[in-house]
């Protein structure tokens, strides 16, 4: 049994502003449920991915963030569509390389910081202009070996 | 009026996106077996690589020169592409995908000041993907071409053009004597339509530039050479002559694609429209004796009904060679919708591009070692059937269109005919945004 907007054959309006799955539709009788398409299993990429052309898969590699909850091997979601602000983890360019830190805007200076014992921040400076790649929104770990 | 939205040197920015290292170096991307330049950035070019120019002629500028040659990363290219056409389609009604980097928008309706479009687009590709790209704004389909050529080339040379036509160029914005300046400053083979023979032809008759061009006599044009070019003038005079559904055939691609009517939201439904197109690609493909290279299929939801769940799919898929043949291209076309259709969605528009042309004649055998054919059966090899074909197109031809086609069922079956991209490329870039295990490693 499928419920009457689908029955006539006609699109399933989609007015309402939440939108993100089919609106699950009364149904009449005895129909069976698995055979409904209108439920949705979690979809991850819609769960942690704003914006899809934005976004893309990094591996960290290196123990300078671990503080931060990054740690060697982790995979690393970065998103390119969010401006970079203090506090956000980014990935950001330095001496020509793809490089994982903290962005601090702090007292008028701009540092890139390490969350790790030993491992030096970097400053931003005339001499080293603040280049950052994307910024990192999540961090997948596997704890499976 | 149009947009042409084109990125600079697609490739090699696709490649320095992911590897900072290559920024301001001179870097080039070769083609299948690392044979020939197919893309250079502009510190290559300054160097005096030209375009298609086999590598071995220039391998010497690694050493002396600090010259970067990479193997073509189809499926990275592919991709940032298909990231640039999304980002596209937020801004304008309709996006016409011309080539893998470039696409026609349609502007017609759209409010406001478009050079602020325009950079705004052009700073979102940017920052999302990091490819530079340049825009063009016209009220006809060669001018926003050439507007396009005008954005890119002030930039690339300081001094070619006003510098408020830098990386966006909306030619609606100049009076009359502007435009004009800016056209007695373009070598007529800039405009799009004229290729090297005309354009050659074109000078040896005085008309150098776009302006000697824009003031010739249509009808004499057309009798010395073509209605073709006939038209073209009249669109650089402002006068569309084009449509974005039926944009000529560049020589390095060929387009087939339509928006729906209705949503289609079934796997059956893009199926039968993409191996559709992918027919009559393949027909045009064969008119003008060509055979592509790679496949790239479309299909889309559309951003302009906001409460529709947005997806959409740009795959292209590089042959194991060249072929013309609708069987081998329709199967490929198949197997990206198979792959990559999902549930749940309104598409509103799907389309074939044929890219990477080359002429048939050229095609060569190979050694196939995965199909079961033999000299005797030739079915199962894989080869085009020129005779085929040529049946197949007579047929259609006298008795009209889709007399005879491809059935797209039986061919999904045989998918292992179309095989993916299997020669030599020794110095190709990991595949950083299609296979995770060759994701980008970043310092942490």
């Amino acid at each position: 049994m499928h419920s009457l907007d689908e029955a006539r054959g006609a699109p399933l309006a989609r007015s309402d502003s939440a939108a993100p799955a089919r609106r699950p539709t009364a149904s009449a009788g005895f129909g069976s449920p698995g055979s409904d398409s209108t439920v949705r299993r979690i979809d991850l990429n819609d769960a942690l991915i704003r914006h899809p052309q934005a976004s893309y898969v990094m591996r960290a590699a290196g123990g300078a963030m671990t503080d931060a909850g990054i740690d060697d091997g982790d995979v690393l979601l970065v998103d390119r569509a969010i401006r970079p602000a203090s506090g956000h983890v980014v990935i950001a360019v330095v001496d020509s390389e793809l490089t994982c830190r903290r962005l601090s805007h702090h007292d008028g200076a701009t540092v890139l910081r390490a969350a790790s014992p030993g491992h030096p921040d970097v400053l931003i400076g005339p001499d080293r202009p603040l280049e950052v790649w994307g910024v990192v929104t999540h961090v997948i770990k596997s704890l499976l070996s | 009026m149009f947009g042409l939205l084109d990125a600079n040197n697609f490739y090699v920015s696709c490649e320095r996106c992911f590897e900072p290292r290559m920024a301001g170096r001179p870097v080039v991307v070769l083609s299948a077996n690392d044979g020939a330049c197919i893309a250079r950035s502009n510190e290559a070019k300054d160097l005096g690589v030209r375009m298609a120019q086999p590598f071995f002629q220039v391998r010497h500028l690694v050493r002396t020169a600090g010259l970067v040659a990479v193997s073509a990363n189809f499926e990275l290219y592919a991709d940032m592409s298909s990231r640039m056409m999304d980002i596209a389609d937020r801004y304008a009604p309709d996006v016409v995908p011309y080539s893998i980097d470039e696409a026609f928008l349609q502007m017609a309706g759209l409010r406001g000041d478009l050079v602020a479009i325009g950079r705004d687009l052009r700073a979102t590709v940017l920052r999302e993907t990091g490819l530079p790209t340049s825009v063009g704004f016209a009220p006809t389909m060669t001018l926003a071409k050439l507007a396009n050529h005008v954005a890119k080339t002030a930039e690339r040379q300081p001094g070619a053009y006003p510098a408020h036509l830098t990386q966006v160029c909306d030619f609606a914005t100049l009076s009359r004597a502007a435009l004009d300046r800016v056209f007695a400053a373009t070598d007529v083979g800039a405009v799009w339509g004229v290729g090297t023979q005309i354009g050659a032809r074109l000078v040896a008759s005085g008309v150098r530039t776009v302006l000697d061009l824009v003031r010739c006599d249509a009808a004499a044009l057309r009798r010395q050479f073509s209605v073709v070019l006939e038209k073209t003038l009249l669109e650089l005079r402002g006068t569309p002559c084009l449509r974005l559904d039926e944009a000529p055939a560049a020589k390095q691609q060929i387009l087939v694609s339509r928006s729906f009517g209705q949503a289609v939201t079934s796997a059956d439904g893009i199926t039968e429209a993409v191996s559709e197109f992918a027919s009559r690609a393949a027909e045009k493909l064969r008119d003008q004796a060509s055979a592509a290279r790679s496949i790239a299929v479309f299909f889309t939801t559309s951003p302009f009904r906001p409460h529709d769940r947005q997806h959409s799919v740009h795959v292209v898929t590089p042959l194991a060679r060249p072929s013309a043949d609708t069987r081998l291209l329709v199967a490929a076309a198949v197997r990206t919708v198979r792959t990559n259709f999902r549930d749940g969605f309104n598409y509103a528009k799907a389309g074939v591009t044929l890219i990477d042309l080359q002429p048939a004649r050229l095609q060569q055998g190979e050694l196939d070692l995965r199909s079961p054919g033999t000299a005797e059966a030739p079915h199962g090899t894989g080869r085009d059937r020129p005779q085929l074909m040529a049946t197949i197109d007579a047929l259609n031809r006298r008795y009209g269109r889709d007399s005879i086609h491809i059935g797209s069922a039986a061919l999904a079956s045989h998918g292992e005919e179309v095989r993916i991209w299997a020669t030599k490329q020794e110095r190709r870039s990991p595949r950083v945004t299609t296979r995770w295990d060759e994701m980008r490693v970043v310092r942490a």
